[in-house]
């Protein structure tokens, strides 16, 4: 199979929908198969790669830190960004800036990039296919 | 003393996978522990949520896995068993669905639409997330 060019547009944020699994899925599949990935996190998904998300014990869980594991999407981010670079492709994870700065989420993973509007349209225009993953 | 507190459920699965449980459902949990009185009414597409035996794969990307993966079921259980929150589901929902009253977690309660009113009745407050 050919290596293509993937562009996402996500638009939910962190720990409030589903739509943010079925996007990391099908992440993780595009990563492990060498694909090159462009992400356009726009509104609420701008804070997917906040660098300051913690995990947390759960006492309604019953469980500790370590025992309730709790996901963060950054740790997803970085996972997909490694992912994609030991299969060969690359990641090009861009946070929408007017989005980071409304929320204060400015602080990325590393490897990700603040971008804008254009970036998008640059990732349209250069991808193979691009699935749009609205909020509702 | 406490309000008695009806919750109508129906918004379902939203975030279940990144907070590894139902927000409200861990909310009228964690808030009976703080002496509410707490009631639930699963309709809608939450009645699967005391279907028995289900669970999602937890989320794999690359080398990080997910090891708490939400069930619903067992947390329906807990409600019932361990938070003494009555859970009942709406028997119509349930039909449309195709759902088996012998397929769900045991301690639920059926209930029809037509039986709401008179339950509406018996609480001060009546939520619908």
């Amino acid at each position: 199979m050919s290596r293509k060019t993937l562009t996402f547009a996500l638009m939910d944020a962190p720990y409030e929908s589903a739509n943010l699994t079925t996007a990391f899925r099908i992440l993780d599949a595009a990563a492990r198969r060498g694909h090159d990935i462009n992400v356009f996190a726009y509104e609420g998904a701008a804070a997917l790669a906040f660098t300051r998300q913690s995990p947390h014990p759960n006492p309604v869980h019953g469980k500790n830190l370590a025992e309730e594991n709790h996901p963060t999407t950054k740790d997803q981010v970085a996972a997909l960004l490694a992912e994609a670079t030991k299969n060969g492709g690359k990641v090009d994870w861009v946070n929408c800036g007017m989005c980071v700065d409304e929320r204060g989420v400015g602080e990325f993973v590393p490897g990700t990039r603040r971008g804008s509007p254009a970036d998008f349209q640059a990732f349209l225009d250069a991808s193979d296919n691009t699935l749009v993953i609205p909020t509702k | 003393m406490a309000k008695k507190s009806l919750n109508i459920i129906e918004s379902a699965y939203r975030a279940v996978m990144e907070e590894q449980d139902d927000t409200i459902l861990w909310l009228l949990a964690a808030m009976q522990g703080a002496g509410g009185v707490h009631t639930v009414v699963l309709r809608g597409n939450a009645v699967n949520y005391a279907i028995a035996g289900q669970g999602a794969p937890g989320l794999t990307v690359g080398e990080w896995k997910q090891t708490q993966a939400p069930r619903m079921d067992r947390d329906v259980v807990d409600l019932i068993e361990n938070r003494k929150i009555p859970v009942y589901v709406v028997e119509e929902d349930l039909a449309e669905r195709g759902i088996a009253s012998n397929e769900l977690v045991s301690g639920v309660k059926p209930i029809s639409r037509r039986a709401l009113p008179e339950l509406f009745v018996e609480y001060d407050i009546v939520s619908h997330w």
